[in-house]
């Protein structure tokens, strides 16, 4: 099955929960309501045909310009894409599957964004969602463990969010 | 007393070893590198495991969305930095892949040429190191005696020994020089019978066999599950090999090339009678098998640069001139995983139409690899750990980027 016929088959089963589609991308992906993923996750696996069997990676980009002038230039809005890559070995194909999410759930920035974790899907995500709460600052519900897994545990701040100010001290370390 | 008992013979009923908390590392040398493992034992079986990473983390990713990708490609030496040539070029297709980059022939058989060089030097150290964390000595030396001729002739390519940045977007820095295929030739011919010295020294070693048959079995299922990817994969005999399977940017290169995915199937390995037989404790997925799946890739990769000298030689076209260092990329997103020595490794490149990309994610091999180690250990004695995690082949530079 190709990745056209793996979103139609979606399109059919989930109609307006799948967002947006491109599929003229280098890498074909979908674009889907954080609220079903899980759904959506288990379908993709279980399916028969369709399979993703692998999580290879999750990412998450953060659309922030920190430049004022380049900012007010821009058709987007600030916001966090959380992209998963899922492969099939039974079937040699891959799909992208992203969502949208806003920088911080509350306005004073101490809130980290929710998305459910699919770890429960594939085991693997548990250390890719514990790297991506560690380094990107996206909290994932239903996590079994989530801490920083790379930087130390009292570190402060979200290292690949595009505001990130590397501190001027670690222990009596200086930075910079 | 109050605290004495009214029978003292309860107490010969009830010895028990109380729980312990063992701390393995960060330094230990059996660890590939600064991983640390807190172990939970009673006794001599371990009851939990939790590897603590991070020891190397330098946040390359960050690092990336402040460089061209040209100037990242030293970082990538740094990720896996006993594979550095296939972390390059890993790297290099992905840029190649966004750009939509075309390369001569020439350009991609000097890349798979110097690539499964990479990785029968990376083999090599894994079998050394498995060798040392399992407390034997001299494998380790046999191999890096094998190993420091690929990395002279990698000197002679572009005058490092560890850290090359070569392969670059593009194609490489430089042409081979003159006279290099020969010695490349020479080193082959001298290299193919040494395998047998460490089918000798490790694979039908009988005690090498006692502490990694049957060890640490991973069924295929698991290794799935946790994403295990590379000789992990199919050392539980799962027939995935991105040189095959990968997509096609990766997979163009090694069109017309005759060689083997290296899994078991149908119990047994693909037949040559120079291979040593699987021994009968040996169950599919455990640590010997991991272990063996390496060294006929080390065949297979032999059998690859010869048929890739052969083509090199004769194809047409230029070596494959590198992109210019700030050269603009278009905007827009590429994902793309190659088959390192240990692994899937995946890089993601997110651009907004300049020269330094918006976003540069590196998805590690053995970081996925080494979160199967938790589950693997549960159970197993203390000194099967080493065995366990050294099956893994795990490089902390690549799992801490």
């Amino acid at each position: 099955m190709n990745e056209k016929s793996i979103v139609e088959q979606l399109e059919a089963q989930f109609g307006d929960q799948i967002v947006a589609v491109e599929l003229d991308a280098i890498d074909q992906w979908i674009e889907i309501q954080p609220a079903s993923l899980i759904e959506i996750c288990q379908y993709l696996r279980d399916t028969d045909g369709i399979q993703l069997e692998m999580l290879n990676c999750i990412t998450v980009v953060d659309y922030l310009q920190t430049d004022p002038k380049k900012a007010a230039k821009l058709d987007w809005e600030p916001h966090l894409e959380v992209v998963y890559h899922l492969s099939s070995i039974s079937h040699k194909h891959s799909l992208v599957v992203k969502l949208k999410l806003d920088r911080w759930q509350d306005e004073d920035q101490q809130l980290l964004p929710d998305v459910p974790s699919v770890s429960q899907i594939w085991s693997t995500a548990d250390w890719h969602e514990r790297e991506v709460f560690d380094l990107s600052g996206v909290n994932f519900t239903g996590h079994p463990a989530l801490k920083r897994i790379l930087c130390p545990e009292d570190w402060v701040g979200y290292p690949l969010r595009k505001d990130y100010q590397m501190p001027q001290e670690y222990h009596g370390i200086r930075g910079r | 007393m109050s605290s004495q008992l009214d029978d003292q013979r309860i107490i010969e009923f009830d010895v028990r070893t109380d729980e312990m908390l063992v701390n393995m590392g960060p330094q230990h040398p059996s660890t590939h590198g600064v991983l640390r493992l807190v172990l939970r034992t009673d006794g001599e079986i371990i009851s939990q495991v939790e590897p603590q990473i991070g020891y190397l983390h330098r946040c390359a990713e960050k690092i990336g969305e402040n460089l061209t990708p040209r100037q990242w490609i030293p970082y990538t030496d740094r990720m896996d930095y006993l594979a550095g040539m296939n972390m390059n070029l890993g790297w290099a297709l992905t840029v190649e892949k966004l750009m939509e980059h075309e390369l001569s022939d020439k350009a991609k058989h000097l890349r798979v040429l110097i690539a499964e060089l990479g990785r029968i030097a990376s083999h090599l150290v894994g079998m050394g190191a498995y060798g040392l964390d399992l407390g034997t000595f001299s494998p380790f030396l046999y191999a890096f005696r094998e190993r420091e001729k690929i990395l002279d002739l990698f000197e002679d390519v572009c005058g490092a020994r560890l850290t090359y940045s070569y392969l670059t977007p593009g194609g490489a820095t430089a042409d081979l020089p003159p006279g290099w295929l020969e010695r490349c030739q020479e080193f082959l011919d001298q290299f193919e019978p040494v395998i047998q010295e460490y089918h000798a020294l490790l694979t039908t070693n009988a005690i090498f066999i006692k502490r990694t048959a049957g060890i640490g079995v991973m069924s295929a299922e698991m290794a799935i599950d946790y994403g295990c990817t590379g000789p992990v994969l199919r050392g539980s005999g799962v027939n995935h090999d991105l040189r095959f399977h990968g997509e096609e940017i990766y997979t163009e290169m090694y069109d017309g090339y005759i060689f083997d995915v290296v899994c078991e199937k149908d119990g047994s390995y693909p037949v040559d009678e120079t291979y040593p037989p699987v021994p009968e404790d040996a169950v599919l997925g455990d640590c010997w098998h991991r272990f063996y799946v390496r060294m006929l890739e080390v065949v297979q990769s032999i059998k690859l640069v010869r048929q890739a000298m052969e083509r090199y030689s004769s194809a047409s076209g230029d070596w494959g001139i590198p992109i210019k260092l700030s050269q603009r990329l278009p905007a827009g997103e590429a994902y793309l995983e190659t088959e390192a020595p240990r692994g899937q490794m995946g890089f993601y490149l997110v651009s907004d139409g300049t020269a330094i990309p918006w976003r540069v994610r590196a998805r590690s091999s053995c970081f996925c690899n080494l979160s199967v180690t938790a589950p693997l250990c549960q159970g197993c004695l203390l000194a099967d750990v080493p065995a366990i995690v050294g099956s893994l082949d795990v490089v902390m530079g690549e799992i801490d980027r």
